[in-house]
């Protein structure tokens, strides 16, 4: 343990812990928008939703179903090429950040959708039979009524998404997994190793933490 | 005219997956004149949730026409619909509250889709409060209030846009019995003060009874028996009508209850139905007394229904068989006698 290297590399461990977060806080914005756009669109167009259409929920479907059981580290591989045209590189955090926030907004999209569908249709009838048109619902009745859970379910995929930037360091990206992995797991050195584990479980911790004290709130529990 | 109109309506839900379509409602004809309380009574899948449903349009004739004050509804566009629906409140029977808004925030909902300005719809938020009587509870959250409270959030929010009508959809079957007497008070003064026309369904004869001036029977999708409501409790026509009157109301011993009485009482049984204040029962009795009969009353009733009164008595008759014949026949020169078999 006297041999540890982590009393130099303090420096490079807080630029990664940066690099954690800046990473998780704009896959969370981006994919956590388009997950919500995904699964508003799975659940008003289910059987009997607000905006029912068979084939654009099954279009929908498939295409989550399609991206989302693919395991990270080869996601990030297969959407290499597109990411070369969206961000203009392959590698790196920027390709990281593009390959995150198309994994996240599959994976937000079921979770939205899970919890879209616990909001009590009758509220939605109450809606409806004072007049209320199908979009201002969506809007002032299904987000509101569900934002409790769906607050946990962000927290959730926040907690999910400091997971997958751990393998960000395959295609050269940065953050506390690669540190563990570069400077903790390659040089024999526990120390370094867990020090970006208790990094990583802190930030969860403090996260998820503040995520259930505002579902509280939200739900009044 | 009549506020609301429905001619040979059909409606036919389609079939679930690998199942049969649905008709809930199989020809429906019914008017509701402004200002009345109408009762539609049925068992559970009559079709009366769907039949009101159709007056306010969240579901859609599959035939026939639906007219609200005058106007066509059927084949309207969304738009319109949605122009219709803000003249009709409806209350549920889980309230259907919203929990992301505070008592407040759920009466100003209809009145915010209606576009009503700030200033306003606080002024009509604070009247309907005072109204229900829940002034105190402006800002609770929906969960810090009890059923019956609820209900009143309810009534309060489907009254914000001042309707002409009012669907009740069993707005009192998940309430206590006390708490329903509150409700059901709370509906006579929204008819009474403020003039609105009700429609509640219910499978509770006793929210019919002290609600409702008309009630309507409905069984497999179609109307089967309409009338004034004392005259359908004192005088059911239609087996289902039949059942639902004999919650409440004692006609006559079924089967069991009969051989039960035979077992401890000698004689006759005859039945006698009172209507109205016509042929008061001391007549009657001096009558079976005048033939030396004695009787006695072994089951039934007088039930007061919105201030008339009307009542099913089962006698006794014993004493000399030709004097009992005697007493039979003269009391059915006065009121309808049914005798009942051993």
């Amino acid at each position: 343990m006297t041999d540890s290297n982590m009393s130099e590399l303090w420096p490079l461990f807080w630029d990664a812990a940066w690099e954690t977060l800046y990473i998780v806080a704009i896959t969370l914005t981006l994919g956590g928008l388009l997950g919500l756009l995904l699964g508003l669109g799975l659940y008003v167009t289910r059987g009997g939703g607000l905006y029912a259409s068979r084939p654009v929920n099954l279009v929908l479907n498939v295409l989550v179903n399609f991206f989302r059981p693919i395991p990270f580290v080869i996601f990030i591989a297969a959407v290499q090429p597109f990411a070369r045209v969206v961000v203009g590189t392959g590698i790196g955090n920027p390709a990281i950040i593009f390959a995150l926030t198309l994994a996240a907004a599959f994976g937000i999209s079921r979770i939205v959708e899970q919890n879209l569908v616990t909001v009590d249709p009758g509220v939605i009838e109450a809606a409806r039979s004072v007049g209320a048109g199908r979009a201002r619902i969506v809007r002032t009745v299904v987000l509101p009524e569900a934002l409790g859970p769906l607050v946990l379910g962000y927290t959730f995929a926040f907690v999910a998404l400091v997971d997958m930037t751990a393998v960000a360091g395959v295609i050269g990206g940065g953050g506390l997994g690669n540190f563990a992995l570069q400077y903790g797991f390659r040089q024999f050195d526990t120390v370094v190793t867990w020090t970006a584990v208790i990094a990583i479980v802190a930030l969860v911790q403090v996260v998820q933490l503040a995520g259930n004290s505002a579902a509280r709130r939200i739900l009044r529990r | 005219m009549p506020l609301v109109e429905l001619t040979d309506v059909h409606k036919t839900f389609p079939a679930a997956r690998g199942g049969t379509p649905v008709e809930a409602i199989r020809g429906v004809d019914l008017t509701v004149e402004a200002g009345e309380i109408v009762g539609i009574v049925g068992y559970s899948g009559a079709g009366k949730s769907t039949l009101v449903r159709l007056i306010n349009a969240l579901e859609s004739t599959t035939s026939g026409t639906v007219r609200v004050g005058g106007r066509e509804i059927t084949g309207l566009k969304e738009r319109e619909l949605r122009e219709v629906r803000l003249g009709i409140g409806m209350i549920f029977q889980q309230f259907n509250l919203f929990r992301s808004r505070t008592v407040w925030g759920n009466i100003a909902y209809p009145l915010e889709v209606a576009g009503v300005p700030k200033a306003e719809q606080n002024a009509r938020i604070s009247d309907l409060l005072h109204f229900v009587g829940l002034a105190d509870k402006a800002h609770s959250h929906v969960e810090e209030l009890s059923g019956g409270q609820k209900q009143r959030v309810g009534i309060a929010r489907a009254l914000a846009t001042n309707p002409q009508l009012l669907l009740a959809d069993e707005s009192t079957s998940a309430l206590d019995p006390e708490t329903t007497q509150e409700v059901l008070a709370l509906l006579r003064r929204v008819n009474r003060e403020l003039g609105i026309t009700i429609v509640v369904i219910t499978h509770e004869m006793d929210v019919v009874r002290s609600l409702a001036h008309r009630v309507v029977v409905m069984e497999a999708g179609r109307i089967v028996e309409e009338g004034p409501v004392v005259r359908v409790l004192s005088d059911p026509q239609q087996p289902v009508t039949r059942r639902f009157v004999s919650t409440i109301v004692d006609d006559e011993p079924d089967v069991e209850a009969l051989a039960a009485l035979h077992a401890r009482h000698t004689g006759r049984f005859v039945k006698l139905a009172f209507r109205g204040d016509d042929v008061r029962q001391s007549d009657v009795f001096a009558v079976l007394l005048e033939h030396g009969v004695r009787f006695e009353l072994v089951f039934g009733g007088i039930e007061e229904v919105q201030g008339e009164t009307f009542g099913n008595l089962t006698l006794a008759l014993d004493g000399d068989a030709a004097a009992v014949d005697a007493a039979v026949h003269a009391v059915r020169a006065l009121v309808p006698a049914k005798e009942l078999p051993r």
